[in-house]
């Protein structure tokens, strides 16, 4: 079994099936569907193996493969998962096969290029999961634009053409400088050793100049945050959001976000951790800026899918601020959130894809009163809503929980203002939950709406069952990433001292 | 003085004499050959370009330098003149049909397409001046009338006259050149030049020689501020030539400036390297912010080229010896992207309507997915995204800059793909999200177009997922630079 070469064959199993698809006429609509349909699920069947076979008490990376593929400069095919990873990739493969269960009626044009999309975005996104070597996962970060540039351009609303054009060029933009700085990493690490190669695990040894260290942190820093987004660069967000197709917005906020938060993680902080702690201060102040941003600009929005558009600025915020506490409770419990957030603002999304499939709008004021007609959605709304501003006992709750829990002891500051953001997060979400589904019903065309069909209740249970699995028995995933975040933080703080102790030399040096 | 002609030196050049002695057996049969019985010429040159292939596989391990040292097989110069050779096929698959429809006279062009492929084989093989000179000219006079085939068409007639008086300046410059490098060192031969400049007497008129040098080779690459002609030329030269020009002649001019520049001159890079520094930035903000305006595709796409040979500067500016394997890797990437996006620009014309407005392309993947996602595949390699060779051209050029410490001139340089970016994605936009709104007529999707697609993206998937053949090439080939 060790030598199965599982993570590749979870990562171009989509492939085939967008090449599959290829074949397939586009007069069949269904058969295209069902396809599509099977692949996800049969993926996600292979990758769950990948939760149960993994070894928790190992530390360093598991399924490891790696392949010769430009010796001579170092690039190689290496790929391997821990426990950051491996959830990430489950939380994919999991909402991909919501996406075509919710797209089934909802797409309607190009039925083939679009489910084609979806599968190569998979491709994508599982691959940059996957990739230790910095070039391989460079690749599969770039190529997951082209499929959502064109999920969002082509199925997208009114504006798509404007939100898609601003997700390509400023993801493009960030990425391009990261890339630059790969390369600076790359020699600097020659010059160093002697050794030309991307290999992420051997470049973690590397000693970078201090004031080197600031500025490719920086370059890569700002890749992600683009990518998460943070607070100033959050704005192709709403936009693309409320553009994209329901799927493109679920797949969006459940993983292409997670993708900067991962990021950072995987890459920025470790390869540069003296850099790093010196920008808790400024990454954290930024991750409090967007909680209490997002949250107060969420609450004036009149369309639904820019409301929760905004919440996801006020809840990536959170995992920025628990990711840089730099202590278990504030990184385990980011990592936690991000899964939440696929999760539950997953879900809010599909919601509102539902209604707006129904009523083709989603304005706030357009609705009201439609817990009376639609009961079931209604409650299904309810739960998700309570997930997203964290009542204990859903998902929500551990997660901000140990976020704030690891803000608070990091820098106590950080944690009181940080949880303000929990109660305008209440605020909004309440107070929208209200417009939507309580009062009387204002608008006569609401009034015959149907409640969910059981494709959508089916959806909706699985989103429900996470909801409340993660949020009362939290362990089963905590389980899997303890070792993986004690032996991160033990690896951080490490270098850290290492770069400390350097400089202190340096400028204990200078002064004679 | 008896000088024996080396008759045995001859069989050395065999590939550069198969496609010099068809084009002239072409120019003499077509007199001969009814109308009927013309579709044998592209056959013929498809035939040629072949076997000089073949025979060039067979030389392709042979150095030597033949004629007295006035020509030279090394494998820089074997590397590119395949390229040559397969660009010539893949422009002559294309032009099959593409001739037929602007009713082009064959007999003409094929000779001229052959004898244009001879100049630049013999331009990358030589380290002699005046030897380099005479190719460069053989290629561009044939390219200047190739320009202006399309008779009847007054913007046609405008590219032909246009570049033809332009480019005379610009050979003029360069001839007066390397005069003044004759004058001043007493040789043509550039691998006696660094050993002049190393003796560090060289005077002003040196100097002067490799500066009209430069500009000279400006002109033919269209670097700005010498790209003046390249828009309207680039605009009104039948498509195929167009693509030939872009693919072709461009990659012709940059190898023998590199052999020039990095063989002879290296000891003065600071010298010349400052400007070329300044030029490649020009190049490359200029042209892409142009680019951003345009309506028209086919100018877009030169504007493009102009910006691809800044990039191609980026590398070529750190004077970095065995770096410069960037520059072969990426005229091949580029030369295979253009070709492939002439294709599909030619595939949207008809006969007197070439449909350039990018209206023509709206809704595009509704009637013809086949064509939109070829020409998406080749504006994503031009835009840079893995894993098509265009990215790996890029990755392998900035990464080169980045080595040779040029960090400023990198960043500009992704910061200006970032910008490219905008106007390959706005075709792409076009075909993809708008609607139609015009009706450009029946499409002719024959064979011949798609094969050239097919070719182009084969290369185009190959090169960025194994990038490592033809780089490890490459960098034998520029070794042979030294």
């Amino acid at each position: 079994m060790t030598d199965f070469p599982i993570l590749s064959v979870i990562i171009f199993f989509p492939l085939l099936g967008s090449i599959v698809l290829l074949f397939i006429k586009r007069e069949r609509a269904d058969l295209i569907k069902t396809v599509a349909l099977i692949f996800s699920i049969f993926e996600f069947i292979l990758s769950l193996p990948l939760f149960f076979l993994f070894d928790e008490t190992k530390k360093g990376m598991q399924f490891v493969e790696k392949y010769r593929w430009f010796p001579e400069w170092g690039i190689s095919y290496f790929l391997g998962i821990d426990g950051i990873s491996l959830l990430l990739i489950l939380l994919t493969t999991f909402l991909t096969i919501l996406c075509v269960l919710i797209s089934w009626t909802d797409i309607k044009t190009k039925v083939k290029e679009y489910y084609i999309s979806l599968l190569f975005l998979e491709t994508a996104m599982v691959g940059t999961l996957c990739a230790l070597d910095l070039v391989l996962f460079y690749i599969f970060w770039e190529l997951m634009l082209v499929p959502m540039y064109l999920l969002i351009g082509v199925w997208g609303g009114p504006r798509r053409i404007y939100a898609a054009v601003k997700f390509f060029l400023y993801t493009m933009a960030g990425s391009v400088l990261m890339l630059l700085a790969i390369f600076a990493l790359y020699y600097l690490f020659y010059k160093e050793k002697g050794v030309f190669t991307f290999n992420l695990l051997d470049l973690l040894g590397a000693h970078v100049p201090i004031s080197l260290q600031y500025l490719l942190f920086a370059a890569f820093a700002i890749s992600f945050a683009i990518k998460v987004p943070m607070f100033p660069f959050h704005t192709w967000l709403p936009d693309a959001h409320t553009e994209a197709p329901t799927a493109g917005s679920v797949i969006l906020a459940g993983v292409l976000l997670k993708m900067g938060t991962y990021g950072f993680l995987r890459f920025a902080i470790p390869l540069f951790p003296k850099a790093a702690y010196d920008a808790i201060p400024i990454v954290s102040i930024l991750a409090i800026i967007g909680i209490i941003y997002g949250a107060i600009v969420s609450m004036m929005q009149p369309d639904l899918k820019r409301l929760i558009a905004f919440s996801s600025v006020s809840h990536l915020g959170y995992v920025m601020l628990g990711m840089f506490a730099f202590n278990v409770q504030g990184v385990e419990g980011s990592i936690y959130q991000m899964l939440n957030h696929g999760i539950s603002t997953g879900g809010l999304f599909l919601l509102v894809g539902m209604l707006y499939e129904r009523r083709h709008t989603r304005m706030i004021a357009d609705f009201g009163g439609l817990s009376s007609v639609m009961p079931l959605y209604a409650t299904f709304f309810m739960i998700v809503t309570l997930s997203s501003i964290a009542l204990p006992g859903t998902n929500g709750f551990v997660g901000e929980f140990l976020i704030l829990l690891g803000a608070f002891k990091a820098k106590k500051i950080y944690g009181i203002l940080g949880a303000t953001g929990v109660i305008l997060g209440a605020v909004y979400m309440l107070w929208m939950f209200q417009r939507v589904m309580f009062g009387t019903i204002k608008h006569e065309e609401n009034k015959n709406l149907k409640d969910l069909c059981k494709r959508e209740i089916l959806i909706m249970c699985s989103i429900v069952f996470f909801i409340i699995f993660m949020g009362v028995y939290p362990k089963v995933f905590f389980k899997k990433m303890d070792t993986t975040v004690d032996e991160f933080l033990r690896f951080v703080k490490e270098r850290n001292a290492y770069y400390q102790t350097m400089s202190a030399i340096t400028v204990g040096r200078g002064e004679k | 003085m008896d000088v024996k002609f080396p008759l045995d030196e001859l069989m050395l050049v065999a590939p550069e004499l198969v496609i010099c002695a068809l084009g002239l057996f072409l120019l003499l049969i077509e007199a001969l050959l009814k109308e009927r019985a013309r579709s044998i010429i592209p056959i013929l040159t498809l035939a040629g370009g072949a076997s000089a292939i073949l025979i060039l596989l067979e030389l392709a391990e042979v150095r030597a330098d033949v004629f007295f040292g006035l020509y030279s097989l090394d494998s820089l110069g074997i590397l590119l003149k395949g390229l040559f050779l397969l660009i010539l096929i893949l422009i002559t698959i294309v032009s099959m049909r593409y001739l037929e429809r602007e009713d082009i006279l064959q007999g003409e062009y094929y000779p001229l397409l052959l004898f244009s492929t001879f100049g630049m084989m013999i331009m990358v093989s030589s380290k002699n001046l005046l030897t380099i000179f005479i190719g460069l000219e053989l290629m561009s006079l044939a390219v200047y009338i190739l320009c202006g085939m399309l008779r009847e068409n007054l913007k046609a007639a405008e590219a032909s006259l246009k570049y033809f008086l332009l480019g005379a300046f610009a050979s003029a410059f360069m001839v007066y050149g390397i005069a003044l490098l004759y004058g001043s060192t007493g040789s043509l031969d550039i691998r006696e030049y660094s050993q002049f400049i190393s003796k560090g007497n060289y005077s002003t008129i040196f100097i002067l020689g490799v500066a009209l040098l430069l500009v000279g080779f400006a002109f033919k690459i269209a670097l700005v501020p010498f790209h003046m002609w390249t828009p309207d030329v680039y605009e009104g030269a039948p498509t195929s030539i167009t693509a030939f020009m872009a693919a072709g002649v461009k990659s012709a001019a940059f190898v023998a400036f590199l052999r020039i520049f990095y063989t002879a001159f290296l000891p003065i890079v600071k010298d010349w390297g400052g400007i070329l520094w300044l030029i490649a930035v020009i190049t490359m903000s200029y042209a892409n912010v142009t680019a951003l305006v345009q309506d028209n595709v086919k100018r877009m796409l030169a504007y493009s080229s102009i910006a691809h040979a800044g990039y191609i500067l980026v590398a070529f500016v750190t004077g970095e010896k065995l770096l410069s394997s960037s520059i072969i890797y990426y005229l091949f990437a580029y030369a295979f992207m253009n070709i492939g996006a002439f294709t599909c620009v030619i595939l949207l014309g008809r006969r007197g309507e070439e449909n350039l407005d990018i209206d023509s392309y709206a809704g595009l993947s509704g009637r013809h997915p086949f064509i939109a996602l070829c020409l998406t595949i080749f504006l994503l390699s031009l835009t840079g995204v893995p894993p098509l060779a265009g990215f790996m051209g890029k990755f392998y050029v900035f990464s080169t800059a980045i080595k040779a410490g040029y960090v400023w001139l990198a960043v500009i340089g992704v910061l200006n793909s970032v910008v490219a970016a905008y106007y390959y994605l706005r075709v792409v936009m076009y075909m993809y999200f708008k609607e139609p709104v015009k009706e450009i007529g029946e499409i002719d999707l024959s064979s011949p177009y798609v094969l050239v697609s097919l070719i182009c993206i084969f290369f185009l998937i190959y090169m960025g997922v194994f990038p490592r053949d033809l780089m490890l090439l490459a960098e034998r080939a520029v070794s042979s630079l030294f």
